[in-house]
């Protein structure tokens, strides 16, 4: 089988990528995978398949350029060479550009799996707000008074558990 | 008091020994979770000396684990090169980890069925092992491990997108659920590439021994999940779990029809592996894995009756390039070529009571060829 870049040389780095159900096969010969940056097997993620045989793509991806992390100082020229970002906030940083990107990786865009158990603590707090200011509302349009003030008191108790949980 | 990492680890003959559900084709199963803390570089970005702080962080907290009771545990530059070639020859850590120094680390516990690097790509790659099918059991273990720590540790973590990770192919759940497979009668049924990519149709990936970017020596296959993002934990266990019980029927199926179609084909292989296996004076260590696993095949098939069957897992990996330097720990660093010679006199050591391989009367007489699938 020859390579599919430079279709002269025989095809040495056989890479089989799964983007949405299909399957995308890329059969590089060992000097174009070189020059690609697929040489280095133990770095090999579809990551890399995507920043190495895509450079115009990632450069979409990425959205724009000289995008620098304030919190660590990686840059997008940093993630498209290696592929791994410099620390969690870059993901905030470079949200814009991973949304495509982890749209051809993974299942879906939302984390649906644990939670640490502090995050569930607010995250609980917060639905309950949500759920109690409804009842507000329904209770000061309904001119039921009494139940308003005690909705009141009770936001008030859980916004205050959540500044505690916010200190801590 | 510090103790060697060899007299810590469990001996091959021991480890060889231990048994899971459908051990004889699920050799191992593993699941590790990949955590990153609040606030600081991931080790691929961090400078040394914010990577040594992060080690001092980390390593206590682990230690302290009650499940990491008498844990081994050390930063990677104090341990030799060679220690590290252990490590990675008996999967315990990544390839990567061995190559890295100073600011990384390793805690291992005295079963060795938890072992947490430190500062691999990520500031904790944590991973559960298991011999056989466990994944469940592999995923309760580490979960338990997780919640701990993270209630001492603050995790880079985000209810959008969930655990960050260095690399954004890990985001999400940080989890990866793999097993090793040994899949001899897929490989002699040549089933195995239409098996690889059906799983991989499935959204799952299958490397070789040692990982990505390995070749399956030896028969010998990892099956892992390779999307972490939009799943629970549960279901991408639940998923491999499945289509792992798959795998084992195709392969117990591919043995028993080429056990009836194609023994002479079977027997022929298994006979001169062992054959070469006993009586060899030089092999390389592709060759020895490749030879040993149909042999393996033979111990699964009761062509060997009376010989132990963790006999072949344990010289798998007593005969990798650094085990069998650490046998020979007063020579110098052998040469390839010595340690085929070695590799050689260790496998003709261990099998001089292991009989040639039985086989049943009715495959064995006659000079019958076997039935070919072509008309």
């Amino acid at each position: 089988m020859l390579c599919c870049i430079c279709k002269e040389r025989e095809a040495r780095v056989f890479l089989t990528q799964i983007v949405a159900d299909k399957v995308q096969k890329v059969d590089l010969c060992e000097e174009c995978a070189k020059q690609k940056g697929l040489d280095d097997a133990a770095g090999f993620s579809p990551a890399d398949v995507l920043l190495g045989l895509g450079a115009a793509e990632i450069d979409q991806y990425a959205g724009g350029s000289e995008i620098k992390c304030p919190r660590c100082g990686f840059t997008q020229a940093d993630f498209k060479k290696s592929g791994r970002l410099g620390c969690a906030d870059c993901y905030a940083t470079f949200a814009e550009g991973l949304e495509g990107l982890l749209k051809t990786m993974h299942k879906g865009t939302r984390h649906v799996g644990k939670i640490p158990q502090s995050q569930q603590q607010s995250r609980d707090l917060a639905e309950r707000l949500k759920v109690l200011r409804k009842k507000l509302d329904k209770a000061v349009a309904d001119e039921d008074f009494e139940m308003a003030a005690n909705l009141r008191d009770e936001i008030k108790q859980v916004t205050g558990r959540q500044g505690n949980l916010a200190a801590t | 008091m510090t103790i060697s990492l060899h007299d810590f680890l469990i001996p091959p003959a021991e480890s060889a020994r231990r048994r899971g559900p459908h051990d004889q084709i699920v050799m191992s199963s593993r699941v590790r979770l990949a955590r990153n803390l609040k606030n600081a570089s991931f080790p691929g970005w961090a400078k040394k000396p914010e990577r040594i702080r992060i080690l001092e962080l980390l390593q206590p907290a682990i230690e302290r684990l009650p499940e990491m009771k008498d844990s081994f545990s050390e930063s990677m530059d104090a341990l030799a090169v060679l220690d590290k070639q252990i490590l990675v020859e008996r999967h315990l850590i990544s390839r990567e980890h061995a190559a890295r120094t100073a600011g990384s680390g390793l805690v291992l516990n005295r079963e060795e069925s938890l072992c947490v690097m430190i500062n691999e790509e990520d500031h904790l790659r944590m991973q559960a092992l298991r011999p056989g099918l466990q994944l469940k059991q592999a995923w309760l273990a580490i979960d338990q491990v997780d919640t701990a720590l993270e209630k001492k540790l603050e995790y880079a973590f985000s209810p959008e997108v969930g655990y960050l990770t260095a690399c954004p192919t890990n985001l999400g759940t940080g989890i990866r659920v793999s097993a090793m497979l040994h899949l001899p009668g897929l490989v002699l049924a040549e089933q195995i590439n239409a098996i690889i990519q059906s799983v991989n149709r499935l959204g799952l990936a299958v490397r070789g021994l040692y990982g990505e970017g390995t070749e399956a020596l030896g028969n010998v296959f990892q099956v892992s999940n390779q999307q972490t993002l939009g799943e629970t934990e549960t279901t991408i266990v639940e998923r491999l779990d499945k289509v792992l019980s798959q795998i084992i029927e195709h392969e117990e199926n591919a043995r028993a029809t080429l056990l009836e179609k194609k023994p002479k084909m079977v027997y022929n292989h298994i006979g001169r592996a062992y054959g070469i296996l006993a009586n060899a004076h030089s092999i390389s260590s592709k060759e020895t894995m490749n030879l040993l696993s149909l042999m393996h095949l033979g111990m699964d098939l009761n062509l060997f009756p009376g010989a132990d069957r963790s006999l072949t897992d344990e010289l798998f990996i007593l005969t990798q390039p650094a085990h069998l330097q650490r046998c020979h720990a007063d020579r110098e660093r052998l040469s390839a070529e010595e340690r085929d010679l070695l590799r050689a006199d260790m496998l003709r050591e261990h099998l001089r009571n292991v009989s040639r391989p039985v086989v049943k009367p009715s495959a064995a007489g006659g000079a019958k060829l076997d039935k070919t699938d072509k008309p």
